[in-house]
Order: C-alpha cells, then sequence, then structure tokens
C-alpha cells in the first residue's frame, strides 16, 4: 500500500456525473487500483478536507476537480487541492468552460436567489430569507459558503495540468489519462506536456461518419432536434438541424450524432478558437441558402431568415459562456430615446 | 492606435458631454476602404473617435473579431462592405449580412444593445455615404453612453 500513488477527485458546481464517469472505465478501475489509492473523493468515501489540509503539499499526484466554480467553498477546495497535487486536472466541461452551470451567467446572485427563495411557486417563504455566510446562533456560529455572481472556470482559479472536456468526459478519454498516469508511475514515462487538453485537435465533424454535402453546400430551413425525424445517414446540419460539430473540438467518438441527435457542443472549441458560440454562429450564417434573388432581400427579410436560430446563446455556448470571450451578460445604463 | 486605454473613459462619464466613444470600423479592402479614403481625400469633417481596420472582406469579418471588439471595451463596431451583387468576391458580403444579423441577436441577449453594431454597404465611390454613416453611428453611440462592459467586472 505504501507504494501507491495518491488520488483526489472533487466535485464543484457540477452533476455527479463526471464522479460517475470515471467508474465508467470498466475493468480499467482495477489498474486505477493498483497504483492508486483515494486520499478525498466527496461522492465516494467519507474524506474530511481538513485531513488534505494537512498533508505536506505535492503529496497528491493527481487531482480531478470536476464541476465549475460556482462558491467560495468550490474556489477553495480548488486552491486546497492544487497546493497539494502534482498534477491538476479540469475534468469534464464544468471544470474546463463552466458547462452547463455556466449558462447562469446571464443572470446574477440577486436575481438567483430571488427566483429560488421567492418566486418559485412552492416557495413558502415571507420574509425573504436567504442564504448567510454567517449566523449566529445560541449554539454558536454557522457558516455557508458564499455564492458568487459569477460562475468561473478551475483554469480562472487556480493553475490547471490537463483540461479534459465532455459532459462528462468519455471512457476512451479517461482511459488515455490513467493510461498516461499510470505509465508515468510504473515506468518513469514521461507526462504529457502542461495545458494540454486530452481530446482530438480536430473538429467532430472530422471524426463523424455522417455524409455530407461537399460542394455548394446550404439548407433551406433551420430545424430543432425535435421538429423532424432526422435521417440517420447524411449530416445532421445539411438537414438542417444546429449541429454544433463544426465548432466543437473531437475526441468523443461523434456518440451524439452516432444516436442521430446533434452535438450540442460539451467538447468546447478547437485549440484555434477563442470563442466557442462565435465560431458556431459563422459556421451557421454561411450554410443558409443563398438564391439568385439574395441582392433583393431585404434587411428585415434577413432577420428573419436568422431568428429561426432560437436562443443562438444559450444554443452555442451551452457549455462555454464562462469561457467565452464576453464571460456573461451585461446591462445597459441607457436606453436609446424611441 | 491603442494610445487611450478603455479604462481611460470611465463609467462617471455617462451622461457626460466629455464621453469619447471608442468605435471600431471594419472596412472591406475593396469597396468601403475605398469609399472611406475617399472620404478622408475629399476633406470630408466627420467626428473622430472610429479606427478602421481594413479587412480583404466583410465576410472575413469573424464574429469573434466583434466579440472581442467589445470584450476589450469597444463602445460600437461597424462592419462595412461592398452593395449586394457587388462583392469581389462574389457572394462574401451575403454571408457577412447573415452573421451580422444573427450576431446582433446574440449581442442583445448578452445585454448589448443591438445599435452598437451597425452593418452598411458603401462603396468605393461614396465617400460621402461614410461620412454620413459614421456621422448617424457616432451619434447612435454617443446617445448609448459607455459600454456596459466597462462597468462590470
Amino acid at each position: 500500500m505504501a507504494d501507491k500513488i495518491k488520488i483526489a477527485q472533487y466535485w464543484g458546481a457540477g452533476c455527479g456525473g463526471c464522479d460517475v464517469a470515471l467508474l465508467d472505465i470498466d475493468a480499467k478501475i482495477l489498474d486505477v487500483h493498483a497504483i492508486a489509492e483515494v486520499v478525498f473523493w466527496p461522492i465516494g468515501f467519507d474524506g474530511k478536507l481538513r485531513e488534505i489540509e494537512e498533508m505536506p503539499d505535492k503529496s497528491i499526484t493527481v487531482s480531478f476537480y470536476n464541476g465549475a466554480i460556482r462558491n467560495s467553498e468550490n474556489e477553495h477546495v480548488a486552491k486546497v487541492l492544487r497546493e497539494k497535487s502534482t498534477v491538476m486536472i479540469a475534468f469534464g466541461s464544468c471544470a474546463c468552460f463552466g458547462g452547463t452551470p455556466g449558462l447562469a451567467n446571464v443572470t446574477n446572485r440577486a436575481e438567483v436567489f430571488q427566483t429560488v427563495y421567492k418566486n418559485t411557486v412552492s416557495t413558502d417563504n415571507p420574509d425573504f430569507v436567504t442564504p448567510q455566510t454567517h449566523l449566529r446562533v445560541p449554539e454558536g456560529e454557522l457558516e455557508l459558503p458564499e455564492f458568487y455572481d459569477n460562475v468561473k472556470t478551475l483554469d480562472d482559479i487556480v493553475d490547471v495540468d490537463y483540461f479534459m472536456p465532455g459532459c462528462p468526459p468519455t471512457v476512451n478519454l479517461i482511459a488515455l489519462a490513467v493510461d498516461a498516469v499510470a505509465k508515468h508511475v510504473t515506468e518513469g514515462a514521461d507526462l504529457p506536456p502542461k495545458g494540454v487538453v486530452i481530446a482530438s485537435d480536430k473538429t467532430l465533424c472530422d471524426e463523424c461518419d455522417r455524409e455530407r454535402v461537399e460542394k455548394d453546400r446550404n439548407i433551406e430551413r433551420i430545424y430543432q432536434a425535435y421538429e423532424i425525424r432526422a435521417d440517420p445517414e447524411k449530416c445532421l446540419l445539411d438537414q438542417g438541424i444546429i449541429c454544433i460539430g463544426p465548432a466543437t473540438r473531437a475526441g468523443c467518438g461523434s456518440m451524439c450524432p452516432k444516436a442521430n441527435m446533434p452535438c450540442r457542443g460539451c467538447m468546447g472549441p478547437t485549440k484555434a478558437v477563442m470563442d466557442h458560440g462565435g465560431s458556431m454562429l459563422s459556421a451557421l450564417s454561411s450554410l443558409l441558402n443563398i438564391t439568385d434573388s439574395e441582392s433583393k432581400l431585404s434587411e428585415e427579410q434577413i432577420m428573419e431568415l436568422m431568428m429561426q436560430v432560437k436562443d443562438p446563446l444559450g444554443t452555442f455556448y451551452a457549455f462555454t459562456l464562462p469561457k467565452s470571450l464576453l464571460k456573461r451578460t451585461v446591462t445597459e445604463k441607457r436606453k436609446r430615446k424611441g | 492606435m491603442s494610445s487611450t486605454a478603455p479604462d481611460e473613459i470611465s463609467e462617471s462619464n455617462v451622461g457626460d458631454e466629455s464621453f469619447e466613444p471608442k468605435i471600431i470600423v471594419f472596412c472591406c479592402n475593396w469597396c468601403s476602404y475605398a469609399g472611406a479614403d475617399l472620404a478622408g481625400v475629399s476633406r470630408l469633417q466627420m467626428p473622430p473617435h472610429f479606427r478602421v481596420i481594413r479587412v480583404m472582406c466583410s465576410a472575413r469579418v469573424d464574429p469573434e473579431f466583434v466579440l472581442r471588439a467589445f470584450q476589450k471595451g469597444a463602445d460600437g463596431v461597424l462592419v462595412a462592405g461592398c452593395h449586394p451583387a457587388d462583392c469581389h468576391y462574389i457572394g462574401g458580403n451575403y454571408r457577412t449580412r447573415r452573421r451580422i444579423a444573427l450576431l446582433r441577436i446574440l449581442l442583445q441577449q448578452f445585454g448589448f444593445d443591438p445599435g452598437r453594431l451597425k452593418l452598411e454597404w458603401i462603396s468605393a465611390g461614396e465617400g460621402e455615404k461614410f461620412q454620413k454613416t459614421i456621422i448617424e453611428f457616432t451619434n447612435t453611440v454617443n446617445e448609448l453612453g459607455p459600454s456596459p462592459i466597462r462597468g462590470g467586472d
């Protein structure tokens, strides 16, 4: 036992899917068990943060951090694990880009509290009591983590060594990471260079098997995935279904298109792109059919055409809002007259 | 180009006469840049708060460029290209206007007034239209005040 390396897995603002994904690697989990001892995994064992805080620095070999940074506790644990670990892996889309919780950046703390502790039909809270970070009661002082205005990503808070996108990261990618660490531990092989995204460098379209129109691609109309029954062989975009594949990193094995569902972009953008949503917006706009009468179309008609895309922010930034260029919504101070 | 840092125009300038908007103008090489040039050569007067970036085609303006301009604190972004049916690359401007239309919807969702992003067709002979566009757009941006991104965290 003494020779085993130590690993930790923590969940910030996530759903727990990433924790389960680590178990999804099937028999490979035995490889993990052979070389590693799990010292901290809140969803799996009764580990105490204090014990981790008391460990010497860098005594954990690998920490897998999943979930975004939503509150002060998420931030604190991220910092502790960073200090105690040699390798810090942002595990899953939430840790890498904010993920689904990151969409909360279209609102803020006050509005979230208003909805959750007041406006929902089932809430009975006449005094509008909201979570306090400190509360003195006869028995002593109670504490709750501070809920932040913004959802942040792991690398906004601490230095991250590797990124493993995916919602959750797929078995093949986890196996890749486990193998790399195992080789490093048992044979002394070098770890991949810092900052590497453990996935492909190509876009999803590159690994997708669907047939696509190669020349003069154009689509007449945009459909939501539920509106039509998709042809299982043809490119989903060619059928007018918004598939984020062209703007999204490959590596997941194109599982969603294989199941006849469009890609939603959980793997995030490729290295060359600064803004996942902007990249997809560009790709999609270029695909809409251009006819001979194009020059006669009015700006209103063009607007109507593009209005077919319902909720571009939610569609194009479904997983990457906190890592986008604008990061969150803003409020104009004045409105234009008229 | 970047002699004025975005922070120098602070929030306190809202409603202040001293607000000098920062406007980014993307001009296509073949029509609008020549139009801007003509406006300059003709010594047409216009507010000096804009910076022109020349691109080969208005369709070269990746939505990322616009988002990045706003991220960096631009108060307004103007994209100028060839008139429909006049594009040097035949159909670049058609792609542009789709992107800009969708981008305006997106920016509105991000909380920006969509008036901060404008698309205009300006040919090489339309120096006056360039002048008029700059004056009108500067007025719009003045009315809107500093970009909300500067007030953010």
